[in-house]
């Protein structure tokens, strides 16, 4: 993320009249009046929430009756950590982010390079394969619910066609959690890719065309000269993968109900039981707070990469030719930048 | 880029005369060709979903089921999208879901904007310890923080309301970095010469800044808009009224109602998917810069 660099005075602070003085005060006082609406709802639904949450992991509360209840010290955490169901939970989010990430990841950035390759219509790829990406997960779930109907789904009949024996998509694990991870990478793949063409933007068009002039085909100038710059948008886009895996919910809820027999149910849907089915807040707070952890371990490596990321010495942003009158510095925030 | 095109005559070689190369371009005419026939059929992978949801939306139920996973119906019709807008509150569902949604742009547009603005061009003390505390809220997704949340909206008797899913969302940390990326890049020339013309802080947050962040302001407006739009678990838990649903709460309801009325399946979805679909061929250039520059997921 961008820092905030102190910019330098057009006027000498040395000798503030006490004009000057007054404007400061007035920037002071108007910094802080914009601040105020922003603060007052991040204290009210983010910070005090997060406070209260960590406050009611220690707590027997539950969600029928206001109110903490009573102090229970660190018997929810201890019985999160030590609960099958939590961590079975835990492993099918972790299971479904391992499986998953990989496909969205190269399948966008196989679609991206193809794409930047196609002379005309480029338009109608980034549309396609987008456009998934603003249906609501319910719309989504009602449609490959019946691609995977058994005997009369699309899905299945293709299968028939091929000659294999068409899966019971919701009948054990392994297939119910292909079946989402199929579904998940139809619905989001777009995302990604758009954000490796954004990164294929980037790369000067002359590096191919004297890459070509030297004779190197097409798969050894992808090789040496994409994969090697498209490093940091690689990264950006397995962090961001990473973090929107790890919480998932929707998908998961509506088309399996975290079935067969909770074999896929993820960790929000633990929580989501635990705190409204069985109106355990205190414990489902604990649980909470223990998944917190892991998204945390995450996050924070998103922000030392960042730190990495500003590091000028390996970006190819150096190559970049023409920055327009307003562009931002921060590499990763660029409104300028064109598809 | 176009400034790149023009030395590409320098710096390519004439062809010497003689040598056998071959045209290095015809190699990569064939690795062209290959790339678009598979994007091409991948292409038409992705639309076979939507597509089919959509036909078997006008076919009638009879006939689906008879042949299920036929392409074609000698009688189209749309008895199925008049079921269930009869049969459902579907009405209602959307009307909630653009008010909320839209409720929760302008907010989060402006208070986002505001503290975007104070944080890049003016200068207070405890700068640098609110822009932190903005930052660590990056870290907080808001799945954490549902069961406080409901505790605090119960509370407050807010459950049931617009504002239980528009308040919460509004507060956005990424919405402020889209911003305050954006605002530092404006000169700072531009700004003085305002404040020594007399222009008080807000005319110049109102009259200067916010014109000259139109992309900011339309990148930060629909990603809240289609998240909000799309958002399921929250919504689910604070609204339990069928009148008060929203799109996706109200589809995850009917979900099994039509058992094998699978028209009226489809249609349903495909009167989910509609809005949000409408609004992206509407602004697909913007939603697309919007994504490459910002990264908001």
């Amino acid at each position: 993320m961008t820092t905030v660099a102190p910019r330098p005075t057009t006027t000498a602070p040395v000798e503030a009249v006490p004009e000057q003085l007054d404007a400061r005060k007035l920037e002071h006082r108007a910094g802080w009046a914009f601040s105020l609406p922003f603060l007052i709802l991040y204290a009210l639904f983010l910070i005090g929430p997060t406070i209260y949450g960590l406050l009611m992991s220690f707590f027997n509360t539950t969600t029928v009756k206001g109110g903490l209840g009573d102090f229970v010290g660190v018997e929810n955490y201890r019985e999160a950590l030590t609960s099958p169901e939590f961590w079975s939970s835990m492993w099918h989010t972790i299971l479904f982010t391992i499986v998953s990430t990989p496909f969205l990841v190269l399948l966008a950035l196989a679609f991206a390079i193809m794409a930047e390759r196609v002379r005309r219509g480029k338009w109608f790829y980034r549309l396609v394969f987008f456009a998934p990406y603003v249906v609501p997960s319910a719309s989504v779930v009602l449609i490959f619910t019946w691609l995977y109907a058994p005997q009369i789904g699309l899905i299945n009949k293709a299968f028939t066609l091929l000659g294999f024996d068409a899966p019971n998509w919701s009948g054990t694990q392994a297939w119910a959690m292909a079946s989402v991870i199929l579904l998940t990478i139809w619905w989001t793949v777009g995302f990604n890719f758009v954000l490796y063409l954004a990164g294929l933007q980037d790369i000067p068009a002359d590096l191919y065309e004297a890459a070509a002039v030297d004779g190197a085909s097409g798969w050894q100038q992808i090789k040496s000269i994409t994969f090697p710059l498209l490093k940091r948008t690689t990264a950006l886009v397995i962090v961001l993968q990473l973090l929107a895996s790890l919480r998932v919910f929707d998908q998961i809820y509506l088309l399996l109900q975290g079935g067969p027999n909770y074999s896929t149910r993820p960790v929000i849907e633990y929580i989501y039981d635990v705190g409204f089915t069985d109106f355990r807040a205190g414990y489902a707070a604990a649980a909470t707070m223990v998944y917190f952890v892991l998204l945390l371990i995450v996050s924070v490596g998103w922000l030392l990469l960042n730190r990495h990321r500003a590091d000028p010495a390996e970006t190819a942003e150096a190559m970049a030719v023409d920055e327009p009158a307003i562009a931002p510095k921060s590499p990763a925030i660029n409104p300028a930048r064109e598809i | 880029m176009a400034t790149t095109l023009t030395t590409n005559s320098i710096r390519r070689p004439n062809p010497r005369p003689g040598t056998r190369r071959m045209d290095p371009r015809s190699n990569s005419r064939t690795f062209g060709i290959l790339c678009t026939v598979t994007l091409t059929l991948f292409a038409i992978i992705w639309l076979v979903p939507l597509v089919w949801a959509f036909i078997t939306s006008v076919r009638p139920n009879g006939e689906i089921t008879t042949s299920p996973t036929s392409w074609w119906s000698s009688h189209f019709t749309l008895a199925a999208y008049r079921n269930v807008i009869g049969s459902t509150d579907i009405g209602w569902w959307y009307l909630n879901s653009f008010v909320i949604s839209t409720l929760t742009v302008v907010l989060t547009v402006v208070v986002c904007s505001m503290l975007g603005f104070a944080l890049s061009r003016t200068r207070f003390r405890g700068r640098g310890g609110v822009a932190a505390l903005v930052l660590a809220g990056l870290m907080i997704p808001g799945q954490v923080l549902i069961l406080p949340q409901f505790e605090e909206f119960r509370a407050t008797g807010l459950l049931n309301t617009y504002w239980a899913i528009i308040l919460p969302a509004v507060a956005a940390p990424v919405g402020v970095f889209v911003f305050q990326a954006f605002l530092s890049n404006i000169p700072d020339p531009l700004i003085e010469a305002a404040r020594i013309d007399g222009a008080g802080w807000w005319k110049v947050y109102a009259k200067i800044c916010m014109p000259l962040c139109r992309p900011a302001i339309s990148a930060v407006a629909i990603f809240t808009f289609v998240s909000t739009w799309n958002n399921l678990l929250w919504p689910l838990l604070v609204l339990s009224n069928t009148k008060q649903m929203t799109i996706p709460v109200g589809l995850a309801t009917v979900a099994g109602g039509y058992g094998i009325q699978y028209a009226e399946v489809m249609a349903s979805a495909v009167l989910g998917l509609l809005p949000l679909l409408a609004v992206f061929l509407l602004f697909q250039r913007q939603i697309v810069q919007g994504i490459a520059s910002t990264g908001i997921k």
